[in-house]
C-alpha cells in the first residue's frame, strides 16, 4: 500500500480542479454539479461549495446513483453485490451545465452509466467530466474535462479514494 | 448523513419470494432500502430504467386482482423488462392444464422470472421447486402476500422513520386474509407490536400461538394504536355467518368518523384495498387525512420494483 496524496495535496488538488472549472465557465449562469454515489458525491460537495464562494452564488449540487445503468448487471463477473441507492437531484438538470463528478477514472463505464442515467432525468446542455485521480487504464472512449492527479496504475492494482466523510480520513492509496 | 445507510450490507442471495415469515429482519430492511432508490424512476421525465432489459416476466393470475397485478406490470415496464399476462380465464386451465404445466410450457418459452397468485397456499413454492425461473408470491391461499406487506411496512417506516414499539392493530377478517398474515411477520420482525382485531369467528384457528396480541373489540384498541390496518371482508371466500349482519359488523368493526374522534391524531390508516366504503370503513376516513391507502398504492410500484430487481439479480449471481 502507497499513500500517493495526502490530506493536504487532496486539498490542493481539489482547488486546482476549482480553477479549471471556473477558468473554463466563468460567469456561466447555469452551471451545477453531480456526484456519483459514493465517493463522487463528496467530492461533488466539495467542489460545488469552492464553486460557489468563487462564484459568489449557489452552485446546484446533487448526488447520482447510477446501479441501475451498470454494464454489469447480469454479468455473473458483476463480483460484488450491486446496492440500489437513491438519487438526489433537487433540481431540473435540462439546459444547465453538469460538471459529472467520480473520485477515479479508470475503465470509463461508470462515466457512461452516469450518463445515460443523467439523460433520463432531462437534457442537459452539456456534461463534463471531473475526476479526482485519473489512473489509467480505459476500455471506453471516455476522457476527463478537468483532472485533479493522473497516475498510470497497473491493471491488478487498486486506486481507493478516502474521504473523512465516509473513511474517517482524507488520503488517496494505491494496493 | 446521507452516505450511512439504514442496514448494514447483507447479501441477498434469494432467487424467489415466496413469504416473509422465511426472511429476517436484515432481508427484509434491505427490500426496504433497496426500494427507495426505486421511488425516484416513477417521478422523472423518463418513466424507465434498463436493469431488467431483455428479461421476460409472467404475470400468472390464477384470481382476479386489480392492484398487484398492474402494480407488478408497470413495475416490469419501468425496468425495461418484457411482460407477459396470464389470466385464468382465457387460458389452457379452463380446458384443466395444472399450475405446474401451465408454468413449464410458458418456461419453455425462455421466461426469468414468474410472478404468481393463485387460491391454493403453496402454490408460488411448489412452483419454484419445479421450474428454473425466479418466483415471487403475488397472494397464495391464505398463507401470505409478501408484496402488500413489504408495501405496508414501507409506507409505516417512511412516515414514522421506523417499526420499532410501534404498535399496529390489523382489523377484520383476519382468518381468510393472507395479508394479515404477511404483515404480521414483516411488522413483528421489524419490532413492532401487531394485534388482531375482529370478532372470534374471523380468527384463525390456534392464533395464540401466533405472535400477536387478540382483541376481539375495536374500541377496546383504537386509542393506543398508531397504525390501523383495515382488512377488507372477503365475501367470495366467507363460508356459513361469521357475524349476524354487515350492519352489526359495521357497529362493532368498521373505522367511522366517530372512531377516528379516539385515537391518536396522527394514526394512520390503511387498507389493502379494495375497500368495501360504509362497511370496514366509512368514506369521510378512508379519504381523509389520516389515510395513507393511496400512498400504499404508490409504494407498492417502488418495492416490487425492489423485488423483482432483488430476485434477477440473485438468479444473475448464480450463473
Amino acid at each position: 500500500m502507497k499513500v500517493i496524496l495526502d490530506a493536504a495535496q487532496i486539498e490542493q488538488t481539489i482547488r486546482d480542479l476549482t480553477g479549471q472549472i471556473v477558468a473554463v465557465n466563468c460567469g456561466d449562469a447555469d452551471l451545477a454539479v453531480v456526484g456519483i454515489r459514493s465517493r463522487g458525491e463528496v467530492l461533488a460537495q466539495r467542489l460545488a461549495a469552492q464553486l460557489s464562494a468563487e462564484s459568489g452564488k449557489v452552485i446546484p449540487c446533487g448526488t447520482l446513483d447510477i446501479t441501475l445503468y451498470r454494464d454489469d448487471l447480469n454479468s455473473p463477473e458483476g463480483l460484488a453485490q450491486p446496492v440500489v441507492r437513491t438519487t438526489e437531484i433537487g433540481f431540473d438538470i435540462s439546459d444547465k451545465i453538469i460538471v459529472l463528478v467520480d473520485d477515479v477514472l479508470h475503465t470509463g463505464r461508470s462515466a457512461r452509466a452516469a450518463m445515460d442515467a443523467l439523460i433520463d432525468l432531462g437534457r442537459p446542455r452539456a456534461i463534463r467530466l471531473a475526476v479526482l485521480i485519473d489512473r489509467g487504464g480505459r476500455e471506453f472512449p471516455i476522457q476527463a474535462d478537468y483532472t485533479g492527479y493522473s497516475s498510470d496504475a497497473a491493471p491488478g492494482e487498486l486506486v481507493q479514494v478516502r474521504f473523512i466523510e465516509c473513511d474517517g480520513k482524507d488520503e488517496v492509496i494505491i494496493e | 448523513m446521507a452516505l450511512m445507510r439504514k442496514s448494514r450490507q447483507p447479501k441477498w442471495n434469494r432467487r424467489h419470494l415466496l413469504g416473509l415469515r422465511e426472511l429476517t429482519a436484515e432481508e427484509i430492511t434491505y427490500i426496504l432500502d433497496t426500494a427507495e432508490g426505486f421511488e425516484q424512476v416513477s417521478r422523472r421525465s423518463v418513466k424507465k430504467a434498463p436493469p431488467l432489459r431483455g428479461k421476460v416476466v409472467v404475470n400468472l393470475f390464477f384470481e382476479d386482482s386489480t392492484r398487484t397485478r398492474t402494480s407488478f406490470a408497470l413495475a416490469a415496464n419501468r425496468l425495461s423488462a418484457d411482460i407477459i399476462e396470464f389470466t385464468k380465464k382465457s387460458s389452457s386451465v379452463s380446458k384443466g392444464e395444472t399450475l405446474l404445466d401451465t408454468a413449464r410450457n410458458l418456461e419453455a418459452m425462455g421466461i426469468d422470472i414468474v410472478v404468481v397468485r393463485h387460491g391454493a397456499g403453496g402454490a408460488a413454492r411448489l412452483l419454484s421447486r419445479n421450474i428454473k425461473a425466479c418466483v415471487v408470491n403475488a397472494g397464495d391461499g391464505f398463507c401470505e402476500h409478501p408484496t402488500q406487506a413489504l408495501l405496508d411496512v414501507y409506507t409505516i417506516r417512511k412516515i414514522k422513520g421506523s417499526l420499532e414499539g410501534l404498535k399496529i392493530a390489523i382489523v377484520g377478517d383476519i382468518a381468510h386474509s393472507r395479508v394479515a398474515r404477511s404483515d404480521m411477520w414483516a411488522m413483528t420482525k421489524l419490532g413492532a407490536e401487531v394485534i388482531f382485531v375482529g370478532p372470534p369467528t374471523l380468527m384463525p384457528g390456534q392464533v395464540n400461538r401466533l405472535p400477536v396480541k387478540v382483541s376481539h373489540s375495536l374500541d377496546e384498541v383504537i386509542e393506543e394504536v398508531d397504525v390501523v390496518n383495515m382488512l377488507r371482508i372477503q365475501f367470495e371466500r366467507l363460508g356459513g355467518n361469521p357475524f349476524p349482519s354487515i350492519r352489526e359488523y359495521s357497529h362493532y368493526f368498521g373505522l367511522t368518523v366517530d372512531r377516528m374522534k379516539k385515537t391518536k391524531p396522527d394514526i394512520l390508516v390503511m387498507h389493502p384495498g379494495p375497500i368495501n366504503r360504509g362497511l370496514e370503513m366509512e368514506s369521510e376516513v378512508a379519504d381523509g387525512g389520516n389515510s395513507v391507502i393511496l400512498e400504499q398504492v404508490t409504494n407498492g410500484l417502488a418495492v416490487r420494483m425492489a423485488v423483482l430487481f432483488l430476485v434477477n439479480q440473485a438468479a444473475a449471481m448464480e450463473k
